[in-house]
C-alpha cells in the first residue's frame, strides 16, 4: 500500500533547491516502490531498455535520409530537415518546460512507471530525429549554397553549427546517458531511488537546457530561411 | 527502507571521465564546425588538426583515469559500451559516406575521419560509464 505519495510528504522533488536527495525522501521512495510492487503485477515484467519492435521503423528513417543524401532531392531533404527540425525542437521544449515540470510533481510510484514506458521510446526516437535533422540539413545548406563562404549569412550558418555542437554534446554526454542508466536502474531487483532522482534530474535538466537552445536554433533557421 | 549507503552510492567519487570525455567532444565540435566554416574553400588545417590532438589526448587520460578503477562493474561497461559503439559506427558511417560523397578528399579526409573516429568512441564511453558507475561489483 502506497502510504506517502503526495508531493508534501515526498521531500525535495527534482526540482527542490535543498540537498540533491535526503535520506528521509529515500526512505519514502522505497517505501512506496515497495507498496506500489504489490498493487502492479506487471511491475515484475522487466524494463525494456531498446524497443526492438520500433528498429526497423529506425532503418527505414535511416535508409530514406541516405537515399535523400545521395540523390540530392530538394524536396527530400527539406523534408527531412523540417520534420525532424521541428519534431525534435517541439519534443526538447516539452520534456524540458511542460513534463520535466509535471514529473517533479507527480508521486514517485507514477513517476517511475511514467519514467519506464517513456524513456526506452526516448532511447530511439531522439538519436533518429537528431540525425535526421543534422544530416539533411548539412547537405540542404551545401546544396543551397549556404555553406559558401560568400553566403550573405554564412554567419548565421556558422552560429548554427556552433549552437548544435553545444546541443550535441550535452545531449551525447549527459542526456542519453542518463536516459539509459535510469533504464538499467530500473530493471534491478531493487532499484535505488537515490539513483533514479539523480538520473531524472540530469536528464530533466539537460532536456531543459537543449529546449532553450532550441530557441537559439529557431531564430538562426528562421533567419537563414527569410 | 533505503540506506543511507544506498544515497551513499549514488553519490560516490568516481574519476571526472564525464567531464573529460565530453570536453573531448566539445574540441571535436570546435573542429568540425572550424573546417566546415570554410566550406568548399580549404580551412588552414593547422587549428584543426591541434583541436584533434587535444581531443583524443583528454579521451585517453580519461581511459586512464577509469583503467585504474578497481570497483567498477566492467563486465556491464563493456556490454552498453559495445553496443552504443555499434549504433555510432552506422551514425559514423553515415557522416563519413557524406564527406566522400561531397568530394572531401586528401589532407581534409584524413583530419575529418579522425575527428570522427573520436567522436565515434566518446559517446559509447560516455554511455557506459554512466551505467556502469551505478552498478555493483559483487
Amino acid at each position: 500500500m502506497v502510504t506517502r505519495s503526495g508531493p508534501a510528504a515526498q521531500g525535495p522533488t527534482l526540482f527542490s533547491t535543498g540537498p540533491a536527495v535526503s535520506v528521509a525522501s529515500v526512505a519514502a521512495v522505497e517505501h512506496s516502490l515497495a507498496g506500489a510492487a504489490h498493487e502492479t503485477p506487471e511491475r515484475d515484467a522487466p524494463v525494456e531498455i531498446l524497443p526492438v519492435k520500433a528498429l526497423p521503423f529506425v532503418g527505414v528513417a535511416v535508409a530514406a535520409v541516405i537515399a535523400a543524401i545521395g540523390t540530392n532531392s530538394t524536396w527530400a531533404l527539406d523534408f527531412f530537415h523540417v520534420a525532424g527540425g521541428g519534431i525534435w525542437t517541439a519534443l526538447d521544449l516539452f520534456l524540458g518546460f511542460v513534463l520535466g515540470p509535471i514529473l517533479g510533481r507527480m508521486s514517485i510510484p507514477a513517476r517511475i512507471e511514467l519514467t519506464k514506458k517513456l524513456m526506452p521510446k526516448l532511447v530511439l526516437i531522439i538519436p533518429v530525429l537528431v540525425t535526421m535533422t543534422l544530416a539533411a540539413g548539412f547537405q540542404l545548406a551545401r546544396h543551397n549554397g549556404m555553406l559558401d563562404t560568400s553566403f550573405s549569412r554564412h554567419a548565421w550558418v556558422v552560429a548554427s553549427f556552433a549552437v548544435v555542437g553545444v546541443m550535441a554534446v550535452i545531449a551525447i554526454g549527459l542526456l542519453e546517458p542518463a536516459n539509459i542508466a535510469v533504464l538499467f536502474e530500473l530493471r534491478k531487483p531493487q532499484p535505488n531511488p537515490a539513483v533514479i532522482e539523480k538520473l531524472m534530474r540530469r536528464f530533466i535538466f539537460t532536456a531543459g537546457i537543449t529546449g532553450a537552445m532550441q530557441i537559439g536554433t529557431l531564430i538562426i533557421m528562421t533567419r537563414l530561411a527569410s | 527502507m533505503v540506506s543511507p549507503d544506498q544515497v551513499a552510492w549514488a553519490n560516490r567519487k568516481v574519476p571526472p571521465v564525464t567531464g573529460l570525455w565530453m570536453l573531448s567532444l566539445a574540441l571535436i565540435a570546435g573542429g568540425v564546425s572550424y573546417l566546415a566554416a570554410y566550406l568548399p574553400k580549404r580551412a588552414p588545417l593547422g587549428p584543426a588538426v591541434g583541436l584533434l590532438v587535444a581531443a583524443a589526448v583528454v579521451l585517453v587520460v580519461g581511459v586512464v583515469l577509469l583503467a585504474r578503477q578497481r570497483d567498477f562493474a566492467w563486465r556491464r561497461f563493456r556490454q552498453v559500451a559495445g553496443w552504443t559503439l555499434l549504433a555510432y559506427v552506422v551514425i559514423a558511417g553515415m557522416i563519413e559516406y557524406a564527406f566522400v560523397y561531397d568530394h572531401t578528399r586528401g589532407a581534409v579526409l584524413v583530419v575529418m575521419t579522425s575527428m570522427l573516429c573520436v567522436f565515434m568512441l566518446a559517446p559509447p564511453l560516455l554511455v557506459g560509464f554512466t551505467v556502469a558507475r551505478f552498478q555493483h561489483t559483487s
